[in-house]
Parts: structure tokens; sequence; C-alpha cells
């Protein structure tokens, strides 16, 4: 890809409301809201709140010593199931998962807040404690290699440091924490708190991190098989996929992920190339993450173009009209046919066309139209890379890794989790899950 | 960590938090599903004498107030003692024990009140392995008007007789129930005390009517038609059982004597309360009938981290911490004054506290300032009551400020330091006597 070079069109937006734009996203709840929010909360027997959490926290416990004002025991309740508890709590979909199946969704379509109430327990713990909320298991003298330090990797690593193992963390990038330091929406975790969080988890103790080292460059697979009682890998989804279109490699035609992770590392917002017109191609998180972002840096007009329906949509309804609230215009049921660029050689509009569906499949109806266009941003979707899986002969499926249910994949000392694998829900609270299930049964694996 | 474990009478259990005699502890089933959830004891629904047991309606049972939302804040209940075989509870008690050794099981006992009755449940009892027992005198409805209950429980000598034979015919610890249905709680406590008994707890159910079905004029709950009243208990009875409770515990006549609180304890907080009011454990019933018992995982936590945060390593450390200071109206500071502080940052001006004041109390609240809706007290007419900070939806919007120097606005008096009590002040006749 070639490097934007064109001049930053900060005359669009003031620094100082761009930073109100990059505020947070939901403010946290006070003392006050919180005991109000608590208190709607009905303590449901087998609460389906609970069932619908990806990593089973007890949300009507923790709501429960919310309201009797004991938030620390209400963020121990939650970090008991989910380390990662404080940056689910910001950018979880609960409108897909617990508060969805809220019963007071059922009742009166308000659920209760469970999210922020979340954010409110954990933060007030990670403000107040001083002290870890876990201590570690006597040394089992094992030794456990991680690579990654996303949300999966971190995971496994503090549950085994947890059970009393020995963990070395690999990552390739320059900071811990994964998409949550280089991908979540900037206005969904403010104020460095991935990296705050990461501090948090590694007050376990036994854990070592290792930035900068990429699997297969500068360590390698067998060597860790070999030097460790057992491998985790939970090194998600490097590659994003291509939209096929001739002049993709133009300038302006950018990864969205890529260009996030610049966002979110960038030291003055203002710094960031931001196009007038702009159009996305996707409909999932990343999509609606893009488009929102770069109309709160001041981009004029930003158009989503997905290729089927709202309801098909990977993002949920709440994301979309999260959008659209933004001023992003979503065309549903429109696909890019080719890209146009100016003298310079740079991307100057799109052409999309207008699809349907014919006996169920999506096809073009022939309609086209062309959208003025500075930058495209591909947001289509991630890939796996296989290359640092080396020789070591462990199985693929559907282009990811393959797990079983404890996460532990073909090769026996090798378990993996979160997006690399085949059959995950690509979420922050999945990954976490599965680096709690992998501990647990690298764990039993260990210790027989 | 803290440690919470509760050694009441020498009665071991790994917290402080049983459950009361009631329909949560009426069989085996329910007894192991608390214990499984974390309960530290129980004191079994309450024992008849053998024979053909006791029957209950076949109706409702309950009946409730509720607070907004319906949060259950008041249980009105007409059901009876235990309605099951006797043989079969003392034989499901044995099990229960013998597989939960370090669980509290009490039983409770409500025979008629002749020594006959007593002297032959009491070893059949004590065959099961319970750790203690409780007599259960507080019964409100239905036992009562058999001569039993609250009818042994509103005569203190019946209750130091009752206890008496206990003691007699018994090796276990006595803990006494007492009604709260009674003028003056510290007479059974100290009948109780004189009896010998080990113990009291408090309270049992209040007598209650809790509503009138205004379409057919019966009683809730309502059997055909008639109603009777029932015993009252959960979060609205808890001001009445801390007040008895307190009685108890600062009567030089029953002072030092065990008490386990009951009435109304539903969070960690309620708990630590009756702790602090010299309990040396809490019993709960409604709280579980309406939550699960489940709920004791919030008072387990809640209270260690309590504990935690205030550095009391054991319930001793704080156990009674309160009790010196309960103290008669006549040693009140006369010459504390506290004046109401609104934030107003913090004010949504709903305006309730200017009305409560303007309305019914000393007009210093304003409503309007320069013009615009502001909430302000005014220092010269406030009397300093706590009524605002009551009606105030949001926590800690008002809060009663101490003035510590300078003269009061209102009366004009200085801000004395030295403490001044009603038994020295010039207004009350009986100073007045003495000086003349
Ligand atoms: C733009 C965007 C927005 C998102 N928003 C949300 C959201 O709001 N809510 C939500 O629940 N989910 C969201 N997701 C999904 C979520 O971020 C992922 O599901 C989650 O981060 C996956 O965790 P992981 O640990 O598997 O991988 P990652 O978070 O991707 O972490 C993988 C780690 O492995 C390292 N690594 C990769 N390859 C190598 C190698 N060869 N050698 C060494 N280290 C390597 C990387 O440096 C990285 O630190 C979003 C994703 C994207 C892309
Ligand atoms: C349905 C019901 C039945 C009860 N039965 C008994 C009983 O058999 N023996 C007894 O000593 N107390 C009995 N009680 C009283 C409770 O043990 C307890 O003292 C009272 O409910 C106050 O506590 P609470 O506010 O936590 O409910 C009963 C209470 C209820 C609600
Ligand atoms: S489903 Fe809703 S009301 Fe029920 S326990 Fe969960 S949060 Fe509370």
């Amino acid at each position: 890809m070639m490097p934007d070079t064109r001049p930053v069109q900060d005359s669009r937006i003031s620094a100082a409301d761009r930073s109100d734009n990059f505020s947070d996203l939901h403010p946290p709840l006070d003392r006050h809201e919180a005991l109000v929010e608590a208190d709607r909360c009905y303590f449901c027997f087998d609460a389906p709140c609970m069932t619908a959490c990806p990593t089973s926290i007890d949300i009507p416990l923790f709501i429960r010593e919310i309201q009797a004002e004991n938030p620390v025991g209400a963020a121990r309740t939650i970090f008991e199931q989910n380390i990662f508890g404080g940056m689910c709590a910001r950018v979880c979909p609960t409108e897909t998962l617990c508060e969805e199946v809220c019963v007071r969704e059922v009742a009166e379509g308000k659920p209760v807040k469970i999210g922020l109430l979340q954010r409110y327990a954990t933060d007030t713990y990670m403000a107040r404690a001083t002290t870890h909320p876990f201590a570690r298991a006597a040394s089992t003298g094992k030794k456990i290699a991680v690579v990654g330090a996303g949300p999966a990797g971190l995971s496994c690593a503090h549950r085994l440091a947890t059970l009393g193992h020995d963990i070395t963390v690999y990552d390739a990038r320059p900071k811990p924490g994964g998409l949550n330091e280089y991908g979540i929406a900037a206005y969904k975790t403010v104020d460095n708190f991935a990296q705050r969080e990461v501090d948090f988890i590694l007050k376990i103790g036994g854990i070592e991190l290792v930035q900068g080292q990429v699997l297969g460059r500068d360590v390698q697979i067998d060597k860790l098989v070999d030097d460790f009682d057992a491998v985790f890998l939970g090194i998600g989804l490097p590659d994003t996929n291509d939209l096929g279109l001739e002049g993709e490699d133009a300038a302006g035609c950018i990864d969205a992920v890529d260009y996030i992770a610049r966002l979110r590392q960038a030291g003055d917002l203002g710094a960031l190339d931001v196009g007038r017109n702009i159009v996305v191609i996707g409909g999932g998180m990343t999509a609606i993450d893009i488009a929102v972002q770069t109309r709160l840096l001041g981009a004029e007009n930003v158009t989503i173009v997905y290729r089927r329906g709202k309801e098909n949509m990977n993002a949920s309804v709440y994301e979309q009209e999260l959008a659209q609230t933004n001023g992003v215009v979503i065309r549903h049921w429109t696909r890019p046919v080719g890209l146009t660029r100016g003298d310079d050689g740079a991307i100057n509009g799109i052409g999309i066309e207008k699809t349907g569906l014919a006996d169920g499949r999506l096809v073009g109806t022939g309609e086209t139209m062309t959208l003025p266009a500075d930058q495209v941003f591909k947001a289509i979707g991630q890939k796996f890379d296989p290359a640092p899986l080396g020789a070591l002969g462990i199985a693929l499926e559907a282009g990811r890794i393959r797990a079983d249910a404890t996460r532990r994949t073909s090769h026996d000392k090798v378990w993996a989790g979160g997006d690399c694998v085949a059959g995950g829900e690509d979420l922050t609270v999945a990954s976490v899950e599965d680096g709690k299930i992998a501990a647990m049964s690298i764990h039993a694996a260990l210790m027989g | 960590m803290a440690d919470i474990s509760a050694n009441f009478l020498g009665i071991r259990s790994p917290n402080p938090f049983w459950l009361a005699s009631a329909p949560p502890t009426d069989k085996a089933y329910n007894v192991e599903r608390a214990f499984e959830a974390g309960w530290g004891g129980v004191v079994w629904k309450t024992l008849g004498e053998a024979g053909p047991p006791v029957v209950n309606v076949n109706g409702p049972r309950y009946g409730a107030i509720w607070g907004p939302d319906r949060r259950l804040l008041g249980l009105n209940n007409i059901e009876l003692i235990t309605d099951r075989d006797l043989e079969v509870n003392l034989r499901e008690m044995t099990e229960v024990k013998k597989r939960w050794p370090d669980r509290a099981l009490i039983a409770s006992i409500m025979v008629p009140c002749d020594e006959e009755s007593w002297k032959a449940i009491l070893p059949r009892v004590e065959e099961t392995g319970a750790d203690g027992i409780e007599l259960n005198f507080g019964c409100p409805h239905g036992m009562s008007e058999r001569g039993m209950g609250s009818a042994v429980g509103q005569v203190p000598e019946y209750i130091q007789m009752v206890a008496e034979w206990c003691k007699k015919y018994s090796r276990l610890p006595v803990i006494v129930k007492l009604t709260p249905n009674i003028t003056d709680i510290r007479y059974p406590a100290r009948a109780a005390h004189a009896g010998g008994a080990d113990a009291v707890s408090l309270i049992n159910t209040i007598s209650s009517i809790v509503s009138v079905d205004l379409d057919n004029f019966s009683p809730n709950p309502s059997i055909d038609g008639k109603g009777s009243h029932g015993g009252y208990c959960g979060p609205a009875v808890k001001p009445i059982a801390l007040n008895m409770v307190a009685e108890i515990a600062r009567d030089p006549q029953t002072a030092g004597m065990p008490i386990s609180g009951i009435g109304g304890v539903t969070t960690w907080r309620d708990a630590a309360e009756f702790i602090a009011l010299g309990c040396g454990n809490v019993q709960v019933c409604t709280a579980a009938m309406t939550y699960g018992f489940k709920m004791v995982q919030e008072m387990i936590s809640g209270l260690s981290d309590w504990m935690d945060e205030k550095g009391y390593t054991s319930i001793e450390d704080f156990r009674g911490r309160a009790v010196p200071n309960v103290t008669d109206w006549q040693y009140l500071n006369l010459n504390y004054y506290t004046k109401a502080r609104i934030d107003q940052d913090l004010c949504i001006k709903c305006g309730r506290c200017h009305i409560a004041c303007e309305d019914t109390s000393h007009q210093a609240i304003t409503h309007t300032v320069n013009g615009a809706r502001h909430f302000e007290v005014i220092d010269e007419e406030c009397v300093g009551c706590n009524l605002c900070v009551n009606v105030c939806p949001v926590e800690d919007c008002i809060t009663m400020v101490e003035l510590t120097a300078g003269t009061d606005p209102r009366t004009g008096c200085p801000v004395d330091a030295d403490y001044a009590n009603w038994t020295s002040h010039p207004n009350n006749p009986a100073t007045r006597e003495a000086a003349e």
C-alpha cells in the first residue's frame, strides 16, 4: 500500500471538537446512577444474562453486590470469570448478549444496563484496590509459552499463572493488548485503558511479556514446543481480505484495520489523513468503527456500502444506528464494482451496483452509480496467516486453526484460541473465554 | 482476609449467617440446598409434639407490601409450625447434621406449656445431634390461640419456667426466641436470663394485617373471604428488631447475654449492624424466601470485604461496638448543632426538600433565588432536623454539617464545644427544682 501523502484537512474540525468526539462513548455511571440501575435487577434464578455471557459472569450476584454497596466484591465476582471484565464492559455488544435476554428487556424493553454496571464495579476496583484480586497457587514448575498478547493470550496466561505455572508471552507488536490496544474504537476505551488493564492483569505475577517477537521470524514454533511444557497460540488474524478490484493498491484505498491501529496510536489525531468523501466496504464492527471514527475526525460524507440487508449485517442494529446518528449513510444491497482514479493516480471515486436476491442467491441488478471518494476503506473481514505455524502440521479448518472444545489443536502440546481458531465469534469476550478454557485444559493435561 | 466464622454459645459455623426457623428450613431438601449455597447454619422449622401434626390452611398464607418497582419490603404470613410428622423431622435432622458437621443445626421447639411435654421432646431432639435448641415463644398467630408461641412469650414468668425445664432436661445450649408483640422487650429477655437460658434470639414476626381487599372486604391473605392477623417480617421490621436488640444489649440485667439477631436481614450491611449492636450471629428468613439461598454469597463477600477495609480480622473485633453509643434521649448533647447543606452539583431540582420543610417543618429551604428555581438552606431557620436528607431522592445530595464555632444563626446561641444535656438544661423542671 502506498503511503498517504496528501495534506491533513484539519480546517474541517477544531481540535477541541475532535477531542470531544473521542471522549467516552458511554460515560461511566456515577455512584447514584449505579445504585439506581442496580436496584432494577431482579436477581433472577438461573439468570438468562449469565447464560448469554460467553464467560458466564455471575451477573445477578455482582449486581447484588453493587446494590449492597460492595463494588469491590462485585468486581471480584466479575474477574473470577473474566479477567478482562473492564474491557468487556466497554466493548461487548451487550445488546446482542446479556442485555438482549435480560428479563426486563422482555418486561419493559429496557434491560438492566449490565455493561455499564460491570464497568462501574471494575473501574471502582482498579481505582481503589492496591492488590490483585487473586493469589497464585504454589508453583508447579511447569513452563508455558503463549504467543500473542491479545485477549485470548493474556486471558490464558493469567489463568495459568493463577494456577501456579510460569508463563512467557511472545508478541509481535511493540505494545501488548492485541486489538484492545490497536483495534477497538478509540471512544470505547479512552484514557489508555488497554495498557492499564494489561498492567492490572500482570500483577498476578509469573507472566513474562516479550514484545516485538514475531512467531516464524524471531521465535519458531518447534523450538517453543521443545522448550516449554505447552504452547498456546492467540495470534489473531493479521491479514485483511481483498476487494478483488483493480486499483486496490492505489493511494486512498486503505485497510481499515491498519488505519484504526494508526488512529489508536496517534499522539495527535489531527495528524491523521482524513478524506472528505469516504466510502467503507463491509458490514461488520470494523466497518462501523472506521465509518464513525472518520466522521468524528472530520470527514464530510461517509457511506458504508454493504451487499446485503440490514438484518444480515454482522454489526448489530444498535451499532448500525450508532453509525447513522453520527451521520454515516448505510447503503444496504449495494456492492463495489470498480475504483476510479484521478490524474495523480489516487482514488477519486468508486462504482457501486445495486444487488438483490435471485433464487436465494446474491446477484447484481445491473443498476450502477459512482460515488465520489477520496478514501475507500476495506473492512470486509480479516484472515488468518498460517505461515508462523511452520511445519508442525497443525491442522486448519476454514482457513483458521482447528481446535477442539478444550481449545487443543491437532498437535498435543499446542492449544489455540481467539480469532485465530475456526468457528469463533470474533469478539473480545469470546477470545477471553477461549483463553480460559485452554488454560484449564492445559492445566489438566500437565497436572494429570 | 478477614475470618468471618462465628462461635455462638460454643456452636461454630463458617459464617454468622443462619437461616431462621421457617419454610426455608422445613425439611432436609431445603436445608441441604442452603448448606450447598453456603449458609453457616439453620434453625430447623419449629417442631411440635409427637402425634398428629398441626395443619395449615390450604389457601394463601402470605401477603406483602412492596416499594417502587415491586421490591418486597414486608411479608406477612399465617403459617403455623411444621406440619410434618415429628419422627420424619427428627430423622432428617440427624441425617443432615451427620452430613454437614461443620454447619450449625438448631432445633426450634414449641410444645404445650407443661413440664411433661418439654421433658418428652428434649431427649428426642438431643439424639439428633443438633447443636442447640431454640424455644419458639414467638409465633403471633394460630399457635398463640392454643396457648403456645407468643401467648407464652408475652408472659415473662412462663418464659422463665420453660427455660428452667429445658436447662433441667437437656444439656444443649438454650436459645429463647422472643416475640416483639410486647411493650417492653427487656422483661421477657430478663426472664429468659433468669431461667438460665444461654441466649435470646429476636425478633419473631409482628402481629399484622397487611392489606384489606376492597372488593370483598376481607383482610389479606384471604381464606374464603375471611382473614386473621398474621406475622410481619422482612426489611420493614428491621428497625424494630434493631431497637429491641439494643434494649437487651444495654440493659444491665441482661448485658453480655448472647443474642442472635433476626428481622429483615437482607444484605451484609444489615448483618453487620445487628452484630455491631451485640449480636453473635444473625438469622434470615424473608430475604432468602425472596431471592433464594444464593443471596448468602453477597453477604459473605460483603461482610468479609468490609472487615478487610476496616482492618477487622474477626467478628469479635467489631461486635457490640455500637452498644455504648445507644443512650437515652436525656443524655444527648444539646450543644451539638447541625445545618443541612445542599450540594448544588448533585441537586436535580425536584423540590421535595423544599415542600417537606415548607409545608411540614421549618420553612428553611428556598425554592427561588434571583428568579431561578434554586433550593438552598436558610441557616436562620434550619433546626437541623434531617427531614430534607431523608426525602431527597439523591443520596448524599443533602448532608448535615456540624457547626463547630461561632453562633447558631437560628437561636443566636454560641456554639459551645462542651457537652451539655437535658438533665442540666435550665428549661428542665427537674433542674429548676434542684436549683431552688
Ligand atoms: C476494528 C475492530 C473493532 C473491533 N471491535 C470490537 C468490539 O467493539 N467488541 C468486541 O467484542 N470485539 C471487537 N472486535 C473483535 C476483537 O477485537 C477480537 O475478537 C479480539 O481482539 C481477538 O482477540 P485475540 O486475542 O484472538 O487476537 P488479537 O486481539 O488480534 O491479538 C493477537 C495478538 O497476537 C499478536 N500476533 C499476531 N501474529 C503474531 C506472530 N506471528 N507472532 C507473535 N505475535 C503475533 C498480535 O500482535 C496481537 O497482539 C473488533 C475487531 C476489530 C478488528
Ligand atoms: C412463613 C413463615 C413461617 C415462619 N415460621 C416460623 C416458625 O415455625 N418458627 C419460628 O420460630 N419462626 C417462624 N417464622 C419467623 C422467622 O423465623 C423470623 O423470625 C421472622 O420471619 C423475621 O425474620 P425475617 O425478617 O428475616 O423474615 C416464620 C416466618 C415466616 C415468614
Ligand atoms: S436477566 Fe436482567 S433482571 Fe435478571 S438477573 Fe440478569 S440482569 Fe438482573
